[in-house]
């Protein structure tokens, strides 16, 4: 039942990063028809925003200390963060150990802008090309940005710790009289998404920006007809969905540390979820966003693995195929959606 | 009529040994000049570097490159000379290898083995490359081995670990300096039975893929000839990032050490995972829960940060070795480069300059000279002790390092510490251990 139940947090705190990637992909689907392969490089710019920080935060000033040996047996040369000198090492370690929330301040604005460059910039010359462009435009793309990442940081991962006050681990099972440990900052990631979903939902729900977004989403030929300038909202949607897909990356990174190749790694799982959960659909990507995640959460079970050998490496596109036979649309698919 | 003598059976007769007399020469030629796949002409000798440059394991080949640059320096006799100094042969007089500069290509592996074996055809066949040495991975390793036996040219290994490379995948013209799984159970064996003593349960989670299978099982099989129990041995796609899932059952499992046959990336995450799950603090069955990375990559470790802290691992080199050679290597390389060698650099800067020597001796390029120089070849000064080129496998004996994740490091670079230096004698398998078994060393192909 133990067994159960950590494998149920573990596919919800999965299922959180796949919804929020998701749901991204899904905003950006939904009102510019794009299908944007480069969602999982911002993903990862939004993690090295938080890499970023960490090293802003670290900026030190260089001494010698004669005591001790570098590995070349000069005298060591011992950096200490300016923000410890300024402010104390109690004081100014807290703030660099607070540097992945500190992040989402950094990295709202950044990928905001990450966003509308690359929707400007980029993509909006191909919004009348076929699907087929976009995606290879978009692939392009986030190879491009991959291989800068890499240029700057390296090819190697990079550790960003989470606050040592949320880093260790809590017994959640305590409440139920169960002994079920797990780690603090996943459930913080967990509560981190359903915020973050909650957020966009109810920005299109209850504000006339969102109003008139969902309304271009379902009928962009009439909203124009009246008046309204829809490309410029659409515009700032992608902006919006490429600043979810980095706050996803900023809280992701004390779970794994981050390299230049993590966006890959979920890009195609994030399809896979907005297929599952029907493209178009918001409150699809997010449910497929968490059923896979649970899926894959309970595949990799012991006892799972040893009835059906290799399971844990397909069962989110076994899933998929089962889904699709069933329902072609997927979970919460709209009729007219990427249909001809 | 005509007067002329000419026939047509006449002229095909003198054509056809026309023919065969320009297209003697050319015979003759092609098998004399080229006694053996690109032997050099001129006045130097090219030499191909099959590294990672692009990929997850971009950082080692980097590192790898850097290696190779300063070992090709010294043979050139440029720069402090290095390890050349060290080395027990002094045929290397710092003037290339038998009077040839030595030059060098580069090629990427990207970590895939169609890759590196295209890269590794291209410069055997484009640039003349003489000899192919690098890579990062067992895979890579492997299937490259497999292609300079087939092209006629030596492939000295870089870092591979698998038990296969020099087991059953072993080539007559492959060599490997460096280490294997087994090496480093039977290194680690020891040291965790001292420390854990011989009443564990042990969990598994590995890698699935060669190195892993190969590092599982000699690990398994060490641990449970000191009495440990093998709880599970679970497989994990080379391919994962979270590894939350796979820590997750391993609460309840009634383990008390967790064994990650893991490497680079997949290692990173897993003790990473491992870690967050709060397992370095666990107590299981009255003891404390211990974890332990076989194969560890300081580089890598790096992106582990803290986590890394007390764990126990192998590795086949460390900066921190007090003998001269390790000092000369890390001058050379520190000086020229601002930071210390990893174990990737050291390998591959061994394997160039064993290679050298080989050919020194031998006084030749011909690949099947130079086996037959490293086949038996004793020597020391490369900062491992006491090595011999084993001839029935071309695999190097010497001494292993066991690490531990250091507590309190002095500087970025100061991750691990060296635990205790097993010597060569206790990590060395007869040629016809089980788990080497299959394949066979062949003959030399000299092309």
């Amino acid at each position: 039942m133990d067994a159960i139940l950590l494998q149920i947090l573990n596919g919800l705190d999965k299922g959180s990063a796949y919804a929020l990637i998701a749901l991204g992909l899904t905003l950006i689907f939904g009102t510019l028809g794009v299908v944007n392969f480069a969602h999982g490089a911002l993903f990862m710019i939004g993690a090295f925003c938080a890499v970023t920080v960490q090293r802003i935060l670290n900026i030190s000033f260089e001494t010698v200390d004669p005591t001790q040996t570098d590995f070349l047996g000069n005298a060591l040369i011992v950096k200490t963060p300016y923000l410890e000198a300024w402010f104390g090492p109690e004081t100014g370690g807290s703030i660099i150990d607070w540097a992945v929330p500190l992040a989402i301040l950094f990295a709202i604005p950044v990928m905001v802008f990450v966003g509308f460059a690359m929707e400007r910039g980029l993509i909006k010359h191909f919004y009348k090309r076929p699907h087929a462009d976009q995606i290879l435009v978009t692939f392009g793309l986030a190879i491009v940005l991959q291989e800068m990442i890499k240029f700057f940081y390296g090819a190697n991962p990079i550790q960003t710790p989470a606050p040592e006050m949320l880093s260790g681990i809590v017994n959640v099972g305590a409440i139920i009289g169960m002994d079920i440990v797990y780690p603090v900052w996943r459930i913080v990631y967990f509560f981190f998404s359903l915020l973050v979903i909650g957020g966009i939902f109810s920005f299109l729900q209850f504000t006339t920006f969102g109003m008139v977004v969902r309304a271009g989403m379902a009928d962009r030929e009439t909203v124009g007809l009246l008046g309204i300038n829809i490309d410029k909202r659409f515009t700032i949607m992608f902006g919006i969905a490429a600043a979810v897909a980095g706050l996803a990356g900023v809280m992701y990174t004390p779970i794994n540390s981050p390299n230049y190749h993590m966006g890959m790694d979920f890009l195609v799982l994030s399809f896979v979820v907005v297929v599952v959960g029907g493209m178009g659909s918001l409150p699809g990507a997010v449910l497929a966003g968490f059923l896979l995640g649970i899926l894959e959460s309970f595949a990799s079970m012991n006892e799972i693995k040893s009835l059906i050998p290799g399971i844990d490496q397909i069962i989110i596109y076994l899933v998929a195929i089962i889904i699709l036979l069933v329902r072609p649309r997927g979970l919460m698919g709209r009729k007219g959606v990427m249909e001809e | 009529m005509s007067n002329s003598k000419f026939t047509r059976r006449g002229m095909l007769k003198t054509g056809a040994i026309a023919g065969a007399g320009v297209a003697l020469p050319t015979i003759f030629t092609a098998s004399s000049v080229a006694a053996y796949t690109n032997e050099p002409t001129g006045g130097s000798v090219t030499l191909g570097f099959n590294v990672p440059q692009t990929g997850p394991y971009a950082d080692e080949g980097a590192d790898e490159l850097r290696a190779y640059q300063l070992a090709v320096e010294h043979l050139n006799g440029e720069g402090d000379g290095g390890m050349m100094n060290t080395f027990s042969s002094k045929e290397l007089q710092g003037n290339g290898i038998l009077g040839k500069k030595v030059e060098f290509v580069t090629g990427d592996t990207q970590t895939k083995s169609d890759a590196a074996r295209a890269s590794a055809k291209s410069m055997i066949e484009k640039d003349g490359a003489v000899m192919i040495s690098g890579g990062s991975s067992s895979g890579v390793a492997i299937a490259v081995q497999g292609l300079c036996q087939e092209a006629g040219v030596i492939f000295m290994a870089g870092l591979t670990h698998s038990n296969d490379t020099t087991g059953k995948d072993k080539k007559a013209n492959g060599f490997r300096h460096f280490f294997n799984a087994y090496m480093s159970a039977a290194a680690l064996a020891p040291v965790l039975k001292n420390l854990y003593g011989t009443d564990r349960n042990a969990y598994h989670l590995t890698a699935d893929y060669t190195w892993g299978w190969t590092q599982e099982e000699s690990i398994a099989a060490a641990t449970e000839a000191m009495g440990w129990n093998t709880v599970n041995k679970v497989r994990t796609p080379l391919a994962s990032t979270d590894f939350s899932s796979y820590i997750a059952p391993v609460l309840n499992s009634g383990a008390d050490v967790l064994i990650l046959n893991h490497y680079g990336g997949n290692m990173v995450n897993s003790l990473t995972n491992a870690v967050q799950f709060g397992l370095k603090d666990k107590m299981v069955n009255g003891k404390n829960f211990e974890i332990v990375v076989p194969l560890y990559s300081r580089l890598m470790a790096k992106g582990a940060g803290a986590n890394v802290k007390g764990i126990l691992g192998s590795t086949n080199w460390h900066w921190s070795l007090q003998d001269d050679a390790t000092k000369a290597f890390v001058k050379s390389f520190g000086t020229k480069y601002g930071f210390p060698p990893s174990q990737a650099a050291h390998t591959v800067y061994c394997q160039t300059l064993l290679y050298a020597d080989a050919a020194q001796r031998a006084g030749t390029f011909n690949p099947c000279g130079i086996g037959e120089a490293l086949e038996g070849f004793e020597f020391d000064g490369l900062g491992n002790g006491k090595t011999l080129y084993r001839a029935g496998d071309h695999q190097c004996f010497k001494d292993v390092l066991v690490v531990k994740g250091k507590e309190n490091p002095t500087s970025e670079f100061d991750l691990l510490e060296v635990v205790e230096v097993t010597p060569a004698g206790q990590v060395t398998y007869p040629i016809d251990h089980p788990m080497f078994a299959g394949g066979a060393l062949g003959t030399c192909n000299a092309g």
